[in-house]
């Protein structure tokens, strides 16, 4: 972004101010994410900078809030974890399964209504959390689901296929459709051509698709809100009790271990999305 | 595919047409067959339920159900005048129903609702009417109390006689049906709910147009740095939208928390004094704050996608045409970007008109919005009907946003990270 030697000066100033201007964004976006590492190593109990933290003293941190987190008396983060991730794993592979195989169809060019069925495929992503919690709990009481591991994870699977249905169907839209032709004129029945050909090719985005739906799952508290019962508890519900009773360094702790879990999907994701337009020859 | 294609020109007898048509229909079955697994589970689980909560939002059987004799006998009245002892009798039988089944409580909550002063009379009736003797109610139930024999009240029973009511909606908008069944606003002090739906908008709108302003300036730079800078970027987008939104809300309740680190800056740098810090947070400045950053990123990346396509030969061409840059920007560059604009503002302002987890952690009384509400009375007041009447109402709002979206920008357009 070099300017030019001949820029007048009016133009310079308004250079540097742009530049500023989004410096000043930035910062906005990603600065609060780093406040928390220094303050979960925090050897005392409050949330701000002690004065020893501030001079670099080694006293002043501690990993007494990380060993909170793991070993601590009536300890709720052991448990949540346990749940979050079972239900976020199937969750996933329920999303995963039934958003690949309707992103097949969709992108079938003979696909009837292909607009309405999209949207309502999408619509758990567009509608407000708060009424998808809504309908989703009578639902779930209706069939008896409600405060079991199966209908945290039927929810979540309603809210994640949205996710792995976009990204399979970008993936197929610049699908080459030869190739599977190619294998059916060689004598390939189409579950073989599909876990041959297509799946290996389009396996990007179901990968990609699947993070979304991890995170999601993952992440998602307002729906587990209604349906969750003691034992059901998840990482973001004890995360939302502690930060509405008592906002306490361990769930610093707790939250800078969630930062470095996003970090890796990440850079897994970028990756993933890199390697995608490789394959499909889109070069940037 | 290529099978049938083949069996079309094979087969003899049959019109190419007529065997196109059938291999037409025969992939539509197939395509539609992969969705239907999908369709079939979102139906059942996710849009039937909306459906039931518009049934639930309506409904007002309760009472139908508990005076089945007396509405029907009703039906004859014209409301004028007290209602003839027909009434009164079936009214009297229906009543002893329910206290044998112990749910006269519920009736004369329910009553009460419509109109003050039933809880009272009901229970006074309750104990009189084991005493009653056969024939003549009307006189007997009448002399229980004077309101009884007062013609308002028998209409406010009559008014509960249809099974399904509008009252859930009228009174999401602070409306409600006065005795003369015309609909009228309740008074000004306690117009709780049209302050959180105008308070909502309020919020979703300068949310927008604060994620709009920060983040058309960085969408360029992304476009317009090489690679390898934008990139390393793009990171900073990247990383919070992928984050934990309780992460995120956390470190916003630590920032601007009063001994939080912004009071502690602007202690530092003479802004305000050290007694003196303001309150950030529980109040419109936390949900705003804490909202914009959040759904920063859901306005960046719609924006960069359409910026990464435009050419930078464009403003050079309007440079060179003669236009100044800030000339050239407005009329050729700024334009081009009013795809990504609809789509960005659109994008954020759906998710913070129905945001809901963020509000209630740091904003406060003054900072929530109308999901806060719907959340409340599911989980607090056990209104389902009238949480679920006010989420339809913000779901059309919603459902409006998003048609227009689907017309501007297409459902499939939607780009993710």
């Amino acid at each position: 972004m070099a300017l030019p030697k001949y820029t007048e000066t009016r133009y310079r100033v308004w250079h540097y101010f742009y530049i500023t201007i989004c410096s000043c964004v930035f910062f906005f976006l990603i600065a609060p994410l780093f406040v928390i590492f220094p303050l979960s190593f925090n050897a005392e109990e409050f949330l701000s900078f002690s004065e020893g933290m501030k001079n670099l003293d080694p006293d002043a941190f501690s990993l007494r809030w990380y060993k909170d987190m793991i070993y601590g008396t009536k300890n709720p983060w052991g448990l949540a974890a346990k749940n979050s991730f079972i239900i976020a794993i199937f969750a996933t592979l329920g999303s995963v399964i039934l958003g690949t195989v309707a992103a097949l169809g969709l992108s079938s060019r003979h696909m009837p209504y292909k607009g309405l069925i999209m949207a309502t495929l999408i619509s758990p992503m567009i509608v407000p959390l708060i009424i998808s919690g809504v309908a989703i709990f009578f639902f779930m009481a209706k069939a008896g689901l409600a405060a079991t591991h199966t209908g945290i994870i039927l929810a979540h699977i309603i809210l994640g296929t949205p996710f792995v249905v976009i990204t399979v169907t970008a993936t197929l839209s610049g699908f080459d459709h030869s190739v599977t032709r190619a294998a059916s004129s060689l004598g390939s029945d189409p579950v073989n051509t599909f876990m041959k050909i297509t799946l290996p090719l389009i396996l990007p985005g179901v990968i990609s698709g699947g993070l979304f739906a991890f995170v999601t799952s993952f992440d998602e508290v307002v729906v587990v809100l209604f349906l969750a019962g003691l034992e059901n508890t998840t990482i973001p519900i004890q995360m939302w009790t502690g930060l509405r009773e008592q906002l306490s360094p361990t769930i610093l702790a707790v939250a800078t271990c969630l930062i470095i879990l996003s970090t890796l999907i990440l850079v897994t994701a970028e990756l993933l999305r890199r390697r995608s337009e490789r394959l499909r020859g889109i070069n940037r | 595919m290529s099978s049938e294609t083949g069996k079309i020109l094979t087969t003899d007898g049959i019109p190419l047409e007529v065997s196109l048509k059938k291999a037409e229909r025969k992939n539509k079955i197939k395509a539609f067959l992969l969705v239907a697994p999908l369709l079939l589970f979102l139906l059942i689980t996710y849009i039937f339920p909306i459906g039931d909560m518009l049934m639930r939002s309506v409904d007002d059987k309760m009472v139908t159900e508990m005076l089945p004799k007396t509405f029907k006998s009703m039906e004859k009245w014209d409301g004028k005048e007290l209602p003839p002892e027909e009434v009164f009798e079936s009214f009297y039988l229906d009543f002893q129903k329910l206290v044998e089944e112990k749910r006269d409580g519920k009736l004369s909550t329910q009553l009460n609702y419509t109109k003050n002063g039933f809880k009272s009379i009901l229970k006074k009736l309750r104990r009189k009417a084991k005493n009653f003797e056969e024939g003549n109610y009307k006189e007997q139930i009448m002399a229980v109390h004077k309101r009884w024999a007062d013609v308002e009240y028998w209409r406010a029973i009559q008014r509960r006689a249809p099974a399904y009511t509008s009252q859930k909606y009228l009174k999401g908008i602070d409306m409600y049906k006065n005795e003369e069944g015309k609909i009228v606003s309740v008074e000004e002090d306690r117009r709780v709910h049209r302050i959180l739906w105008l308070r909502t908008l309020e919020i979703a709108f300068f949310v927008t147009l604060l994620c709009f302003l920060m983040a058309y300036p960085i969408a360029h730079l992304l476009a317009t740095l090489p690679m390898k800078y934008s990139n390393l970027l793009m990171i900073c987008v990247l990383l919070p939208f992928w984050t934990s939104l309780l992460v995120r809300t956390a470190s916003w309740m630590i920032l601007l928390q009063q001994q939080g680190v912004v009071n502690d800056f602007f202690v530092m740098i003479g802004l305000v004094a050290d007694d003196n810090r303001p309150e950030m947070m529980f109040n419109k400045t936390g949900t705003y704050v804490a909202m914009t950053q959040i759904l920063l990123p859901f306005m960046v990346l719609p924006l960069y996608s359409v910026m990464k396509t435009i050419s930078p030969s464009l403003m050079r061409a309007g440079k060179s045409l003669g236009g100044t840059p800030f000339v050239a920007f407005w009329k050729v560059y700024f334009p081009l970007t009013i795809p990504g604009i609809g789509a960005g503002c659109l994008l954020v302002f759906i998710l913070a008109i129905g945001y809901y987890i963020t509000p209630a952690l740091v904003g406060g009384a003054s900072g929530t919005l109308i999901s806060n509400q719907i959340a409340f009375h599911m989980k607090s007041t056990l209104d389902w009907s009238f949480a679920s009447a006010m989420g339809l109402m913000l779901l059309a709002g919603v459902l409006a946003i998003y048609w227009v979206y689907n017309k501007l920008v297409g459902v499939d357009n939607i780009k993710l990270g």
